[in-house]
């Protein structure tokens, strides 16, 4: 069985590798415009997937209601801009206040849901509180379809076309090529956090085991707030950015970003933060070839069928964790 | 200084603790005996408020804890090793050390507190940067037991501290335990199957049978009772 799943590994590889290499050589401007372009799309699924990974990480919760903060995110940035447009503030500040407002908008709700729909459920069987996530992202669609309106809003880019970047820009645009970039430095930040700061440590040996980490003096309920509330910022950025790029966004966008981003947690081993980003990324770039070379009205199916492929041939990702621990 | 009166503890409808009373003076060692499923660690983790208690309180100097979150009380000076050790696997011993000082602020104390433990276990500095689930039982319990001590407890609460180690290191720790107590004047309260081991280490031993205390009495008398001789010591 695993010689099999290795040869098959190595055949689907080999064909993949082929057919990259020889449209590589028949037109490598097309080959590096959906590369940089799944490197993009890629980016924002990490934005949105580290969420998803921390939280179950911590709480073995999938938050279904994550993409709706990411909505949320991206509609309070489009209320804010709007706003402050129509007082004929200048583009950066407007730029920058909308960013600030969104993240803290999303970090507000994701804290929220959490104390109201998982809290209470945090002994309940898994289920529960699965299910509750469920509700509280029907909930937040709905709440925002209601408050705001069903329609498609334009979003203008709060991401101006930067004149140093024209010669490139048929290449990438400087709106992916900020998302890149944006995307990297989080990464940075968050990576530095987890690493090295006390509320860091103290959410790596919550995620490990909690009740020890009570006995260490964590206030573990605390901690979990916190692991929302940097999963919420993030996710908030990841919607300003990717409204910038599409251009409108509506109540809805959080869905399917959130399914594609939840696809790349599990592809990368969910619970796992390198595996988050590292999922992200390969799902992102392939969806692009993918639609570039094959079909790119069967996107989404692309992306689906990956999932299923992973759970029936490596359940735990690429980087999920395999070793036994000592007691 | 910890002072159980008339505890009740409950797992759902399991009635784990019946009514117990202990007393542990400052600067004690009392080791609490018992057969498996007595309640011992139970005892402990209502203690630390784990499992808080449904009757009865537990004080601390006088201040009631019983029904305090557990961080609170790691903030009042109780720190427990609990059974099994608990390291944090994917954490380096020098990470796991740093989550014992996890409430402290002052950089200069952890500094000295870090030097006293790795002074205690050298094996520990040697492995600093190795994470902590590589680590054999007997290292890991001391890993643990220094961990705990990073937060300079007033109490310190050990369970089954010998489970699963050579005699040599089960030795080793129980020496370091009563170097802790002569030299840190820190209250330990340890519960042990290991009834020889632990009486010998005592001031004053309790001994446990299906949720209650069934007797008391110093280390040494409890040494020479023909039920404990009987029951606990297989003599």
């Amino acid at each position: 069985m695993r010689w099999i799943n290795i040869l098959l590994g190595l055949a689907v590889a080999g064909i993949l590798g082929f057919y990259g290499i020889r449209e590589l050589l028949a037109d490598p401007v097309y080959f590096l415009e959906l590369f940089l372009g799944g490197l993009v799309r890629g980016s924002i699924y990490a934005l949105i997937a580290l969420g998803y990974t921390m939280v179950y990480g911590i709480i073995q919760l999938i938050n279904f209601a994550h993409g709706e903060i990411y909505m949320i995110g991206a509609m309070t940035a489009l209320i804010v801009a709007s706003v402050l447009g129509l007082w004929g503030w200048h583009s950066a500040v407007i730029a920058i206040l909308a960013v600030v407002f969104a993240v803290v908008y999303s970090c507000a709700y994701g804290f929220t849901v959490e104390k109201i729909a998982y809290k209470p459920l945090r002994t309940a069987p898994r289920l529960s509180a699965l299910i509750s996530a469920i509700g509280m992202s029907l909930f937040l669609q709905n709440y925002v379809m209601l408050a705001q309106t069903p329609e498609f809003q334009p979003f203008e880019s709060l991401i101006p076309d930067f004149a140093f970047w024209e010669p490139y820009a048929h290449i990438i645009t400087s709106v992916e090529l900020a998302i890149i970039i944006t995307t990297v430095v989080v990464m940075i930040l968050l990576g530095m956090l987890i690493k090295f700061t006390k509320i860091g440590k103290a959410m790596r040996a919550t995620a490990q085991d909690k009740i020890m980490s009570s006995l260490v003096g964590i206030n573990v309920n605390n901690v979990i707030s916190t692991t929302f509330v940097v999963g919420s910022a993030t996710a908030a950025i990841g919607g300003v950015l990717i409204a910038c790029h599409v251009g409108q966004i509506n109540f809805f966008i959080g869905f399917l970003a959130g399914l594609k981003a939840f696809i790349a947690a599990v592809l990368g081993g969910i619970g796992s933060v390198p595996g988050a980003v590292l999922g992200s990324l390969v799902l992102g770039i392939s969806e692009s070839f993918f639609t570039g070379y094959f079909w790119s009205e069967y996107e989404d199916v692309f992306a689906f069928t990956i999932l299923v492929i992973i759970l029936i041939f490596r359940p735990s990702g690429i980087l999920g964790k395999h070793e036994t621990q000592k007691v | 200084m910890l002072k159980l009166t008339d505890v009740h503890t409950y797992y759902g409808n399991i009635h784990a603790l019946k009514g117990i009373n202990i007393e542990v003076s400052e600067g004690e060692i009392i080791s609490l005996i018992g057969a498996n499923g007595a309640g011992k660690s139970t005892t402990l983790m209502t203690t630390s408020g784990v499992v808080p208690a449904k009757r009865g309180t537990v004080e601390l100097n006088g201040e009631d804890i019983t029904q305090m979150a557990p961080d609170d009380i790691v903030k009042r000076g109780i720190c427990q090793v609990p059974e099994g050790r608990r390291i944090f696997p994917y954490l380096t011993v020098a990470e796991n050390l740093d989550m014992g000082a996890f409430l402290r602020d002052d950089k200069e104390g952890i500094k000295e507190d870090l030097d006293y433990v790795y002074g205690l276990f050298p094996i520990l500095a040697n492995r600093r940067n190795q994470s902590g689930g590589t680590l054999s039982g007997g290292e890991q319990q001391m890993l643990a037991i220094s961990r705990a001590l990073m937060s300079r407890p007033k109490v310190l609460l050990l369970d089954e501290p010998s489970l699963g180690l050579a005699p040599i290191i089960i030795r080793q720790i129980f020496d370091i335990i009563q170097k802790i107590n002569q030299e840190h004047k820190t209250t330990i309260f340890i519960v042990e199957q290991n009834a020889n081991l632990a009486l010998k280490a005592a001031h004053r031993g309790y001994v446990m049978e299906n949720g209650a205390i069934t007797m008391t009495d110093t280390g040494e008398n409890l040494l020479e009772n023909e039920d404990v001789k009987k029951a606990y010591l297989g003599m």
